[in-house]
């Protein structure tokens, strides 16, 4: 139920994202989904790629600070009141939201959303009992 | 004017007369008394009874402040405990800092002495001197103080910081003469303009600035800010504190070495050789009457020159030129003496901190700044941004505890920070013009 997400530290200077973005298309690596969080100083960009290992090595490589994250994919039916359903499920669970991004791509008819816990693992089995869809991160990468 | 007119236009023949008769006194002294000039006066093969005239000093080794250091706390003292009253420090590399001890006597002499600074800068007794160096360790707030007592004026010991209460002060005490460092002045001169005070309708004749480099350049710019005389100070904790030199009023060229009291010498810092005068070089001091800490040769690693022609104040003691620079990698930031590898020290000391460091120094406005570019390592990352925003503020916390600077933490990008073979750059002093 894990999704592999890499992020990578940028200073705020022009042309990094555009290095960034080159380097993983040149390698034949395919963004499925992203997110800058920033500050004045510097940012943090999140990918989730087609081949998380392969893009955070040529990143490396080429001299980029990288981490791998593990963040979960929530489909989230489109209608008033979807996302609430699931926030307030994690809010009983006492389950901190780190951070969350929409995806891209809808899963059949609904929207999907990337999700960075506290606690993982916990987050997982409050979703799972609820009835909540989560997406591997096969079907996503690919999506 | 002078404040004490017999010795401060002593003619040379008389003057250096003095210097010998008191330089052997005080070879005498350290050689009894302090274990570590006994043994490197042997290790040069020399001992005081070689020196009979001002040049054999030349012979001596010189004292450095590694040397200081070694001999944390008390070890280089002349003077039994039961004779010192004072003790000051500065910072040091390693995070110990370096120890002086006065006696009484030391005391009276540096009093005496930043009198006569004070009236050499055009100070006198019925003057409003307000002190804005810190006191505590640091020799300026005392030191200014206990000269400004000597010489019979009103000292306000207001110390640094708490500027609107400075110029609030200031203005209802009616202060005359103005003790902080160049840059800390034009900070009161812009936070009074912001408070809609005209710092030039206040009372201040006169600003005695010291413990940082500055220029001419700056110095036209507190004269015209403040309206007032800027004149230029210069001192160090191992040789007295404030007042070991000044400029005069009336030349406002170079700084009187008080020489009854110092021998200076100008060397070069590489080879140790005696540079004539008028060259630049390395400062070296020897105390000739101190009694607590005696230093013989101390190499100051403040850069500059030596000048021994008559000055128009009637004075006779040498001048020295405006420090230009340091020998080494200290650097002077807001009046704290900084060293790049005190910094480093702080970083390591953050687990998954690298030691790829470069500190920026600049001037905003009329403030120095100093910013730590620090690169993001792999276990220094975090995909949370507040964990990375903590970490800049630890580094900042922790740099400000241990060398009582405020500094701005810039996470860089790794390898962003140039890598030189042989020596690396870690400093960018964009100060200098």
């Amino acid at each position: 139920m894990k999704v592999e997400q890499i992020s990578i530290f940028i200073e705020n200077k022009s042309g990094r994202l555009a290095e960034i973005t080159r380097i993983l298309g040149e390698s034949g690596i395919n963004i499925r989904a992203l997110s800058l969080a920033d500050t004045s100083d510097f940012g943090i960009l999140r990918l989730i790629v087609n081949d998380g290992k392969s893009a955070a090595a040529v990143l490396k490589e080429q001299g980029f600070t990288v981490s791998m994250t593990e963040v979960v994919a929530v489909e989230v039916p489109d209608r008033p009141g979807g996302l609430s359903a699931i926030l307030q499920t994690l809010d009983r669970e006492l389950i901190n939201v780190e951070y969350m991004y929409a995806f891209v791509e809808r899963c059949g008819g609904n929207a999907v959303i990337i999700f960075r816990f506290d606690e993982t693992d916990k987050a997982i089995a409050a979703l799972n009992k609820e009835n909540f869809n989560m997406l591997e991160g096969s079907r996503l990468y690919n999506m | 004017m002078f404040f004490n007119e017999e010795f401060e236009t002593l003619p040379r023949p008389a003057l250096e007369a003095l210097q010998l008769k008191r330089l052997k006194s005080v070879l005498d002294k350290v050689y009894a008394n302090v274990p570590f000039y006994k043994n490197s006066f042997a290790a040069a093969g020399i001992t005081p009874a070689d020196i009979s005239r001002l040049s054999d000093l030349q012979k001596l080794p010189f004292t450095t402040k590694q040397n200081m250091r070694d001999s944390y706390p008390y070890s280089l003292f002349a003077a039994p405990m039961e004779e010192i009253v004072r003790i000051h420090a500065s910072s040091g590399t390693t995070g110990k800092p370096t120890v002086v001890g006065y006696t009484q006597n030391d005391i009276a002499i540096w009093s005496e002495l930043m009198a006569r600074s004070f009236v050499a800068a055009g100070a006198h007794k019925g003057d409003i001197i307000h002190n804005a160096y810190g006191y505590g360790l640091f020799t300026g707030g005392l030191g200014a103080h206990y000269g400004a007592e000597r010489l019979g004026a009103s000292v306000i010991p207001i110390s640094g910081g708490n500027t609107k209460r400075q110029i609030m002060i200031m203005q209802d005490f009616g202060s005359t003469v103005l003790t902080c460092t160049p840059s800390y002045s034009l900070f009161m001169a812009e936070e009074a303009y912001a408070e809609g005070i005209d710092i030039k309708s206040l009372k201040l004749r006169v600003g005695i600035f010291g413990a940082e480099p500055w220029s001419e350049e700056m110095r036209n710019e507190i004269e015209s800010k403040l309206n007032l005389t800027a004149i230029d100070i210069y001192g160090l904790s191992e040789i007295m504190g404030p007042g070991v030199a000044i400029e005069c009023i009336e030349a406002k060229r170079g700084l009187h070495i008080w020489e009854d009291h110092f021998i200076p010498e100008i060397i070069n810092p590489e080879t140790g050789e005696r540079l004539p005068e008028g060259e630049r070089g390395e400062l070296v001091i020897t105390t000739i009457t101190k009694q607590g800490i005696p230093l013989i040769r101390y190499r100051t690693r403040d850069i500059t020159s030596i000048t021994y022609e008559p000055c128009i104040c009637g004075r006779t003691h040498a001048r020295i030129t405006r420090m230009s620079g340091r020998s080494d990698d200290m650097l002077i930031i807001r009046g704290v003496n900084v060293f790049p590898s005190q910094i480093e020290a702080v970083l390591v000391g953050i687990e998954g901190v690298e030691p790829h460091y470069l500190l920026i120094v600049d001037r905003q406005g009329t403030l120095d700044t100093l910013t730590v570019q620090v690169e993001v390592s792999e276990h220094l990352f975090s995909d949370e941004i507040k964990v990375l925003q903590a970490l800049s503020r630890r580094i900042e916390k922790e740099i400000k505890d241990m060398l009582g600077v405020t500094c701005t933490a810039k996470l860089v990008e790794p390898k962003t920070i140039q890598r030189s073979e042989g020596k690396a750059t870690r400093v960018i002093d964009n100060r200098k013009r």
